[in-house]
């Protein structure tokens, strides 16, 4: 089995001149250049003494910089950790402190508040420091600076074992703290090896690139395309939730294939004047990540005929396992979301009971997976990894998804609900306990509890529920600005609700149903 | 045309209403961040462009749906201001 990094290796040597990434209105780099620039990196690294089986981080916009940063990273034999460069630095100080990364590569803008929160936490790491990233040229000035010091020897490019980690992607964690979950090169380049047999891309396709690099959803976007020497059009954080820009730039860039969550694909079809825009170009609609609300996909499938539409479904510790076709047009009185469809061809999926037993077709049951696309566990949490997974005598890892589906006589699972806290919010995991360990730290709430209810515009509604030590309640622009300076934006609570205590069970716990109904009678 | 105070004015009645229901009306002020604080997410954003596109006959860039054209009160004052002339 080729690495990761060698599938890239591979079409850059097959394809010097095509275009590997363009990052809109900035430039562009080819394979030959890309693949260039990221063998320096490389060699960096390694003058930095950066080894195969290290971390790196990577706190950085997203740019063609961050995207040289990745494949450098891999040419290493390095797991690359990317943070997100709009969450707290206090936030990705404690993941890159936490997986204990050998080197980091950071953009000028970050790099003060990042390196006074990491001193707090203990020695810092060697660090790359590249001004305002774009079209790659800061990473390349960066690295000339670098050479004139000391140059660079060149090493080889590692070849990294099918066990060796990619890539570790941080989620959301129920102790308040985010968890790293682990991914291998077996792991990647499996579920790389499946987006190629279903969706046949080819040197031609021009991939939207819409996901944050910390995002899972970028595994597709980023080394699908890297693979088959197929563009990569850029779309930076900034500009990722403006719908006419996006609907602008699908037109511009003839973007072949989309891939983003169902909020953004809502967004377009709601706000994208898509009528307007031509864009005759796509041919693929992937989302994924949330359930997406059968209204505004009925709308975008019929201001967009021509693409195919499909489902995917899968948490980051699978990536996709599970996709559904959407054949449109979508009925009139269709309420219900589709299914999240059959196993890939690299999983296998079952259905497990509350004891663990495998439940029959049409029953309800835990969703668990096995194959070679599933994670090796959470960075040094080995209590959560075997809470994680269920082995079989003939020791294959089952990972248990958390997610309540039913199958049925046909093999199509359909979503149903989450066993534990965690919910979906614009795509991403959100941990109610993370919530609630960030509102802890005002000075002055007592108690908190977050709940989230069904909304059918947004998906989801969070509510948070807190008492108030003594005095005066604090203002509800104050509770989110607190929430915003402590919790990435997609975790700040949509409502807040002030009660003189929280309700109890008979057990002093806090009751959650009760705080549930509570939010859904004032919604 | 009104003038700039009362176009604030009248901006940040809607984003009481609309985002804040209940909240009094000095916790927010020319300077509290809107986007950056939390306080608005991306569809509350759109919304928002909407109400100033309707309510003064303004055209925003796409560029302009932004935080940097939009994150204050005081913001938002200034990029109407540019507009009208």
């Amino acid at each position: 089995m080729t690495s990761l990094h060698g599938l890239f290796v591979a079409a850059a040597a097959r394809h010097p001149d095509r275009v590997a990434v363009v990052l809109p209105g900035r430039g562009e780099i080819t394979y030959g250049a890309l693949d260039g620039l990221s063998n320096r990196l490389r060699d960096r690294l390694h003058a930095m003494a950066v080894r195969p089986g290290d971390r790196v981080g990577i706190y950085v916009g997203k740019s063609i910089d961050s995207v040289a940063a990745i494949c450098g990273i891999l040419k290493s034999g390095a797991a690359y950790v990317p943070v997100d460069p709009s969450a707290p630095p206090a936030r990705n100080a404690y993941i890159l402190n936490n997986c204990r990364v050998a080197a980091l590569i950071v953009e000028a803008r970050f790099r003060a508040a990042l390196e006074t929160e990491l001193a707090a936490q203990g020695p810092l790491p060697p660090i790359l420091g590249i001004d305002a990233a774009g079209t790659g040229d800061a990473l390349a000035r960066a690295l000339d600076a670098e050479d004139r010091d000391a140059p660079a020897a060149a090493v080889a490019t590692a070849t990294s074992e099918p066990d060796a980690l990619a890539y570790i992607l941080y989620t959301s964690g129920s102790t308040g703290k985010p968890k790293g979950v682990m991914l291998s090169h077996e792991n990647a380049v499996s579920f790389v090896d499946w987006c190629s047999e279903v969706f046949d891309p080819g040197p031609d396709d021009r991939f939207s690139s819409h996901a944050p690099f910390h995002f899972d959803l970028s595994i597709l976007d980023l080394h699908v395309p890297l693979k088959h020497g197929a563009s990569i059009v850029l779309i930076p954080e900034e500009r990722g939730k403006d719908p006419q820009h996006l609907a602008q730039l699908i037109d511009d860039h003839r973007i072949s294939i989309w891939y983003s969550a169902p909020s953004i694909l809502s967004l377009l079809a709601q706000f994208g004047e898509l009528p307007r825009h031509d864009c005759s170009s796509l041919r693929l609609v992937l989302f994924a990540g949330e359930v997406f609300p059968v209204k505004h996909l009925r709308t975008l499938t019929m201001l967009l005929r021509r693409p195919r539409y499909f489902n995917l479904y899968g948490p980051t510790e699978t990536n996709v396992c599970t996709y559904h076709e959407v054949v449109p047009p979508v009925p009139d009185e269709r309420t219900v979301p589709y299914p999240i469809g059959t196993v890939c061809s690299h999983l296998r999926g079952k259905v497990i009971g509350t004891e663990g037993e495998t439940v029959r077709p049409g029953e309800e049951g835990e969703l668990c997976i096995a194959g070679r696309g599933v994670m090796q566990g959470y960075w040094e949490l080995p209590e959560q990894t075997a809470r994680g997974f269920i082995v079989d005598p003939d020791d294959t890892r089952w990972y248990r998804t958390g997610d309540v589906v039913v199958e049925d006589a046909g093999g199509i699972y359909t979503y149903r609900g989450r066993r534990d806290r965690m919910v979906k919010r614009r795509g991403y995991r959100v941990e109610l306990g993370e919530i609630e360990g960030g509102l802890y730290q005002h000075p002055r709430v007592k108690e908190v509890a977050v709940v989230a209810t069904p909304d059918e515009e947004a998906g989801v509604r969070v509510t948070a529920f807190l008492s108030v030590r003594e005095g005066a309640l604090p203002s509800l622009v104050e509770m989110k600005r607190f929430a915003a300076e402590r919790l990435p934006l997609y975790m700040v609570p949509d409502r807040f609700h002030w009660l003189e205590s929280l309700p109890k069970t008979s057990t002093d716990k806090i009751d959650y149903q009760q705080l549930k109904t509570i939010s859904q009678d004032r919604s | 045309m009104a003038t700039t105070d009362e176009m604030v004015r009248a901006v940040k009645a809607f984003i009481l209403d609309e985002f804040l229901p209940g909240e009094p009306a000095d916790s927010l002020a020319g300077d509290t961040p809107l986007i950056s604080g939390g306080i608005l997410d991306s569809i509350a954003t759109l919304k928002l462009v909407m109400f100033l596109e309707e309510k003064f006959g303004v055209v925003l860039a796409a560029h302009e749906v932004d935080k940097q054209y939009l994150d204050t009160l005081d913001d938002i004052a200034t990029l109407l201001a540019a507009k009208q002339r």
